[in-house]
């Protein structure tokens, strides 16, 4: 069985999509879902799926477990730009820092973490290159 | 306004020291700025203590062991700019008459190994997404690409600061280092490696801060501007540390908030400083640091190392102590830290890493929040 690591960041399905809101006085977009827009704090932002492919923005690898990870290393990190003007931070697929480009299209993936005490895979969101 | 003077400065080294607590170091400091000052109990009336990881009442325990209480004394939590916060409300309480005498200090035992932080919500944890070293990479790379940075440019910034670090016997780090040792050591976090990112320790800085004429003119070191900010949003970078931000963001970076005040504050730019300490958590940092503190115009880092200017001997040295490479960082005491190092360099006490006739001082920290803290200091 499948869980994921935190409720309300994403929905799996094809393809699937990170949530997030939009301002309705400013335009902005937030994700995670936001209470009141992080920019100019206009109440009850409206709820919106982000779509993609994005392109790549920055990116590197963690080659040590960081605290509280209890996945495989290295994996890939990055800044993936969506066509709603956000950029965002995930995991990427790829942890070989030299196999990537700038400015290259990826596109959103639900992957596994690891499995948690009960046997669940715990899921969450990841780019991949397109 | 009333006028402050830092009147007297302590230290405890940063390093790892085994069997010594928190409220150890800290009574090191604050006995050594105590005395510098001349004043002992009764004489100051209130304390900020700058730490992050010390626990319930750190202040408290270090004034107790010194027989020092009754006062306010008000733990100070902002990130790497803790001490920067403490020493803000602590010169905002003398600027505006409460008090005339005020104590500062930061103590901090860092845990080992990678910073483990309650910033991150669990699920960042559990995700990977908390990894404070590919935060560090992700920014150096987009300073790479957008300032003409290499990986050499990064290694000699590693190399200056522990060739400064080699002259401060506090640093914990006193062995110079060559380019070819920096890029031949692990990479961390692409484009950092090991010897790129500076250690998360232990340590302690004081300082007594009281009102300009109580302190005799001859010794004393005028504090300028002392300024904290956080961030605005927008950059998915910025050290506030957020999940997203905008494609086009044009915010300012905390950092260039916290030092426009302070130019303001102390009615001085860029080009009137003589000497800097800013937050090199990793050697690109020092970079970006540079960037967007005005000391370079945008961009323009690459070119300022190449100068020379920012060495020892240089137009304006920076970070002469050996920075957090050099010294390693303990947060609460990261920030004032810097502040004893250019308080003891516009005294013309720093021996063999002296800022020759060195009159206006800089210091700056930024960390997780964002806080963002800029001190001006002159003489």
């Amino acid at each position: 069985m499948h869980v994921r690591v935190r409720e309300g960041l994403f929905v799996e399905g094809d393809p699937p999509a990170l949530l997030g809101t939009r301002c309705a006085a400013c335009g902005s977009v937030h994700f995670p879902r936001a209470d009141a827009c992080t920019y100019c704090a206009a109440e009850d932002p409206e709820p919106i799926a982000l779509s993609g492919p994005g392109t790549l923005w920055a990116w590197t690898a963690v080659t040590a477990p960081p605290p509280g990870y209890q996945g495989a290393v290295p994996f890939g990190v990055g800044v993936v730009e969506l066509p709603e003007g956000v950029r965002i931070i995930g995991r990427l697929t790829e942890s070989d820092p030299a196999a990537l480009s700038f400015g290259q299209a990826m596109e959103l993936r639900i992957v596994p973490l690891h499995t948690d005490e009960d046997g669940n895979d715990v899921m969450t969101y990841a780019f991949a290159p397109a | 306004m009333t006028d402050v003077s830092v009147a007297g400065v302590g230290l405890h080294p940063f390093g790892r020291f085994d069997g010594v607590s928190t409220t150890d170091m800290g009574v090191v400091a604050v006995r050594a700025a105590l005395r510098e000052a001349g004043i002992g109990k009764g004489d100051f009336q209130a304390a900020f203590c700058g730490t992050a990881y010390g626990g319930v009442a750190t202040g408290h325990k270090v004034l107790s062991r010194l027989g020092m209480t009754g006062m306010p004394i008000l733990d100070v939590e902002a990130g790497c700019a803790s001490g920067g916060a403490a020493l803000m409300l602590a010169a905002a309480a003398i600027q505006a008459g409460q008090y005339d005498s005020v104590l500062v200090f930061g103590t901090e035992k860092m845990p080992r190994g990678i910073i483990r932080s309650s910033f991150f919500e669990p699920w960042q944890e559990e995700a990977g997404l908390a990894s404070t070293p590919a935060f560090f990479g992700l920014r150096a790379q987009r300073l790479c690409q957008t300032s003409g940075i290499t990986k050499d440019h990064l290694a000699r910034v590693v190399v200056k600061n522990r060739r400064h670090g080699a002259a401060n016997p506090d640093a914990m780090y006193q062995k110079e280092t060559t380019v070819e040792a920096v890029l031949s050591s692990r990479v961390v976090c692409e484009p950092l490696h090991l010897f790129m990112l500076c250690s998360p320790n232990e340590g302690a800085a004081a300082l007594v801060l009281r009102r300009a004429d109580l302190v005799p003119s001859g010794t004393s070191v005028h504090l300028a501007a002392a300024v904290l900010r956080s961030h605005i949003p927008g950059s998915v970078l910025s050290e506030s540390t957020p999940l997203a931000g905008l494609a086009d963001d044009d915010a300012p970076a905390p950092t260039t908030l916290a030092a426009t005040d302070a130019y303001e504050e102390a009615g001085l730019g860029p080009s009137d400083l003589h000497v800097v300490e800013c937050q090199d958590t990793d050697a690109a940092r020092e970079l970006g640091s540079c960037e967007e503190l005005g000391l370079c115009e945008p961009s323009g880092s690459a070119a300022l190392l190449d100068s020379g200017a920012t060495e020892l001997g240089g137009r304006l040295p920076v970070n002469p102590s050996g920075g957090l490479l050099s010294k390693g960082e303990p947060l609460g005491a990261s920030a004032l830290g810097q502040v004893v190092e250019l308080v003891r360099q516009l005294r013309g006490e720093c021996g063999p890493r002296q800022v020759h006739g060195a009159k206006v001082a800089l210091s700056h920290t930024v960390g997780r929040g964002a806080n963002a803290g800029v001190v001006i200091l002159t003489r």
